[in-house]
């Protein structure tokens, strides 16, 4: 094993200490502050030692080291096993590997070390940073690999010929992420603690909770129609619905799984539409209004709200279809009615007076109590902002008679409230209302700030009816966006703003980029796989064809470059291709030129073994000799060289 | 476009020194090259010889400088003398100032000495007492080397024996032109009885024109393959450098007008090639003495033509 028990040089140190820097880096957030300062320590240590040509560690220190980095980790973590104590194992292991870098057998066990590193990066993050980090980091491994077998090129001809080896290796890498058979879902479990972060709707809705929202600008989710956009107005996206009321908050009430199918019957021209869902933490799963399919794995809970039977952890995607006209709930269970009526025993006298007045007014007409309420609201002039002033013990009549400010969840609660207590059954939906068309991939973009809070009323006979109080007083906020609706001197989120333009036109621009990227990287899976074979005639494929697809896929690529350097080798000037013709003849009469001999010499040696040919093999050679060596040979003279080699028989 | 004054040449020396046509041949090819000649062999096969009959023939002054151990630079350069009655020093010029020089036995000179006369090979001038002197045109050494392991000698190092454009070996003659030689009449006789065949003004216009031969670039690609081939096989210490492949390709241009043609053929560079590089690859294996020929052949075979 001569090779491998070759000693590193100082330059292979160098590459393979920027490789394991390169792979460790952006392991940094997520290892503890202590092992991050340890690994960069080990790192500056072993670059003086390469610098300064000092002597390595002694095998008793480094075992020492070993052992401290174990138990390091192990008092972190209270254990060594899992994604993040292994990685943080891996980080000690690699920078105490640098310190025993003696023969050519180390440099390529960090360097493969590395590319495992590089692995690991993706057990935290997946997005396109992370990708290119991956990728420059996989350039600097492989030519820390070619540096550990030949170490003399400069370290950019260095990188030159590793990226042409990526380069290369490009295609089949497209070809296996395309054409190997996939396994459902990810590999590893998705790490819980990814979530406590996100942002987005919770099933209890008080006073602020979804104004808090309207503050960030990130994606709820995504949405491709297969038709043409319905407008604006029609855009609600249903989501957790909030029959419950303690007085300040409402709340979801948990039915899940009531329906496994839609109960009510659509009406209206459907909308087809597929939606890419961010994942957020909860149950719940976005549908335009009415739901008229249920995307898999999911259910319809009693207050017609699809939701999943795992939290939605993972980015799902899945079609859906809407009755924009469907009315749900003709026939609805006495129980839930009776829910939708119950309101605290005290507070808000105000409205409760109102709300009496209508009653005793309109008696049982449900929809005439409707129309009071909705009149009630329009005369009100109430304020739709992002910023309301708080409210006391008695919020819906602070809101409707004093601050008259208020943000969507004012409204609806508000109105509910109004229409409970005049006996009509309502309660509060959330979700999201409107979004934006990203016009670089025309996809739909409901971002946080679209959240949103309506009403449901149930009127006998004719369902639960969406009532949107936030409507009634500010259209603009429904017919239009949020920008609209808010008064102009009120802070918005940057994407929500109407002003620069080209700042939104690049985040729209980033958006479509990062929605291909899950579209089409992390979200290709084995349902995308097969829609890709079918399109290529393969139907229903099981993992032989997929093989046989594969390998064959690859020898063409493996053709396809070789073809490539072929071309480049095989484009010869006219005078050697003839010459090369005239060799052969010779070739076959037992006269082979050698590849090294000049052409007289060789017309001198073919001459004295075929002397009944002396004459024209010495033209020929002289020709040749003139056109290939001589100043500005003439045309005429390779027309010459030409023919008369057509005419040479031996 | 044969030039018959040089074949003239080439046939009065053969006539002199027999059986030798390709040394004798290189020296001319090195001396039309405007580079020096450097031949290393054993005593008594004919360098002097060789370097007499080369002035006489091309109608140029000759001077032989014996190099010995307690040689001193002036020997060769000059010296400056105080003349008594005009009261001022008056320059002495050495045997240097000639066109053609014998630097015979170079290596048992010190380094010192050498170094005098190689740095007037590669100025082509002389500095002495600050004055400097340009030698005359055309200016060409001959310098003869013993084998280097024999013994009171100073091997010149590789920098400066890179200064010479040639390596030849002469080597015993073979039978016949030996029994020529004892059975024919006095070398020094037959040299005292040449003319010239050309004036030096004419060998200053031969020099110009082995300058114009043409180099195509599929010759000159052959050449830097052949230096690749040497700078990365395991079997150098060091590949041609390119001053070398310079050196290369002026000798085979040099080769090629000797061949009355105006461009360089790949053969002319195996020609000249055991000469090139004799003196300026070292093999990385230093205790073999390896036959220069047997190596060029090797190198030669192991380069296809471009």
């Amino acid at each position: 094993m001569a090779r491998t028990s070759r000693p590193v040089s100082r330059r292979q140190a160098w590459w393979l200490l920027a490789s394991v820097v390169a792979a460790s880096a952006p392991l940094t957030q997520q290892i503890p502050l202590w092992l991050a300062l340890a690994a960069a320590s080990a790192f500056g240590w072993r670059a003086l030692l390469t610098w300064q040509h000092w002597r390595l560690p002694p095998r008793w220190l480094r075992a020492i080291l070993v052992i401290a980095g174990t138990v390091g980790v192990f008092m972190e973590y209270r254990t060594i096993l899992g994604r993040t104590p292994g990685i943080a194992l891996l980080v000690v292991f690699l920078a105490l590997k640098l310190l025993e870098l003696r023969a050519a057998r180390d440099a390529v066990v960090t360097a493969l070390l590395c590319y495992f590193m590089v692995l690991g990066q993706f057990l935290f993050t997946q997005t396109i940073p992370t990708a290119m980090l991956a990728a420059l980091t996989v350039l600097i491994t492989t030519a820390a690999l070619l540096a550990a077998s030949d170490d003399r090129p400069q370290p950019q001809q260095q990188l030159r010929r590793a990226a042409l080896l990526l380069l290369q290796a490009l295609p089949f890498m497209l070809l296996l992420f395309l054409l190997f058979p996939r396994v459902q879902g990810p590999l590893w479990g998705i790490p819980q603690d990814r979530f406590s972060a996100v942002s987005g709707l919770s099933d209890t809705m008080a006073p602020g909770s979804i104004a808090q929202l309207s503050q960030s600008d990130a994606i709820a989710f995504r949405v491709k129609f297969e038709g043409a956009v319905p407008p604006q107005s029609q855009l609600y996206w249903r989501g957790p619905v909030m029959p419950a009321f303690d007085g300040r908050s409402w709340r979801v009430v948990q039915t899940v799984g009531a329906y496994p199918a839609v109960p009510y019957s659509g009406s209206g021209t459907p909308i087809d539409y597929e939606v890419t869902l961010e994942p957020h933490g909860k149950f719940w799963l976005f549908a335009l209004e009415m739901p008229a399919t249920l995307p898999p794995e999911s259910a319809l809970t009693s207050d017609y709200q699809p939701v999943a039977r795992q939290p939605v952890r993972n980015r799902m995607r899945y079609t859906q279809r809407a009755w924009p006209e469907a009315i749900a709930g003709r026939n609805e269970a006495p129980d839930l009615l009776r829910g939708a009526l119950s309101l605290p025993k005290n507070g808000n006298p105000r409205i409760r007076t109102v709300s009496e007045g209508w009653r005793a007014q309109h008696g049982e007409d449900s929809a005439a109590i409707l129309a009071a309420a909705e009149n009630f609201f329009n005369q009100q002039l109430l304020i739709y902002t992002l910023n309301p002033p708080l409210l006391g013990a008695d919020m819906v009549d602070e809101f409707l008679f004093d601050s008259k400010r208020g943000f969507c969840e004012h409204f609806a609660a508000a109105f509910v409230f109004a229409l409970r207590a005049a006996g009509v059954p309502a309660r509060v939906v959330a979700g999201y209302q409107g979004g934006e068309i990203n016009p670089v991939d025309g996809f739909l973009e409901v971002r946080q700030y679209d959240a949103h809070a309506w009403a449901e009323v149930w009127i006998a006979g004719r369902g639960w009816l969406r009532i949107d109080p936030t409507a009634i007083s500010a259209p603009s906020r429904i017919n239009n966006n949020l920008a609209a609706a808010v008064p102009a001197n009120e802070e918005l989120p940057f994407l929500a703003r109407a002003d620069m333009a080209w700042l939104k036109e690049l985040r729209y621009r980033l958006d479509a980029v990062t929605n291909g990227w899950n579209q089409w990287v992390l979200g290709y899976n084995p349902q995308r796989q097969r829609d890709l074979l079918a399109s290529l005639g393969l139907k229903e494929p099981d993992w032989r064809s997929m093989t046989a697809v594969l390998s064959v896929l690859c020898g063409v690529v493996m053709l396809g470059l070789t073809a490539w350097i072929l071309r480049n080798r095989l484009r010869v000037d006219p005078v050697l291709a003839a010459w090369r013709r005239f060799t052969d003849r010779l070739a076959r009469r037992g006269i082979v030129w050698q590849a090294w001999e000049g052409p007289l010499a060789f017309a001198e040696r073919a001459a004295r073994q075929a002397p009944n040919h002396a004459g024209s093999i010495t033209a020929i050679a002289a020709l040749y000799a003139r056109l290939r060596y001589a100043p500005d040979p003439q045309p005429g003279e390779l027309i010459e060289f030409k023919a008369k080699i057509a005419a040479f028989q031996p | 476009m044969r030039l018959p004054e040089l074949d003239l040449i080439l046939a009065d020396v053969n006539r002199i020194i027999l059986g030798k046509e390709r040394p004798i041949r290189l020296s001319l090819a090195c001396l039309l090259a405007r580079g020096h000649l450097l031949i290393e062999d054993l005593p008594g096969v004919g360098k002097t010889t060789l370097a007499h009959v080369l002035a006489r023939v091309l109608g140029l002054n000759f001077q032989r400088i014996q190099f010995t151990s307690d040689m001193l630079p002036a020997d060769i350069i000059g010296v400056s003398i105080f003349d008594r009655e005009s009261g001022t020093f008056h320059f002495h010029p050495g045997p240097i100032f000639t066109q053609v020089v014998l630097a015979d036995e170079i290596n048992r000179a010190t380094p010192k000495a050498q170094s005098a006369l190689l740095e007037a090979m590669e100025e082509r001038q002389v500095t002495a007492e600050g004055k400097t002197r340009a030698l005359p045109e055309p200016f060409f050494v001959i310098a003869t080397q013993n084998p280097t392991h024999q013994i009171g000698t100073f091997p010149l190092p590789e920098s400066q024996l890179d200064r010479f454009l040639l390596r030849i070996e002469l080597g015993y003659p073979d039978a016949a032109a030996e029994r020529e030689l004892l059975a024919g009449a006095d070398r020094h006789q037959m040299v005292a009885g040449l003319g010239p065949r050309i004036a030096p003004q004419r060998l200053i216009e031969l020099q110009e024109q082995v300058r114009a031969v043409h180099a195509s670039s599929a010759l000159i690609e052959y050449v830097q393959a052949l230096a690749a081939h040497t700078r990365t096989a395991p079997r150098w210490q060091a590949g041609l450098s390119p001053r070398a492949c310079l050196a290369l390709l002026a000798v085979a241009r040099a080769w090629a007008l000797l061949d009355g043609r105006d461009h360089v053929l790949p053969e002319d560079i195996q020609a000249v090639l055991p000469g090139v590089i004799g003196h300026r690859l070292k093999p990385a294996d230093d205790t073999a003495r390896t036959d220069v020929e047997a190596v060029a052949a090797a190198l030669i075979e192991a380069v296809p033509l471009p």
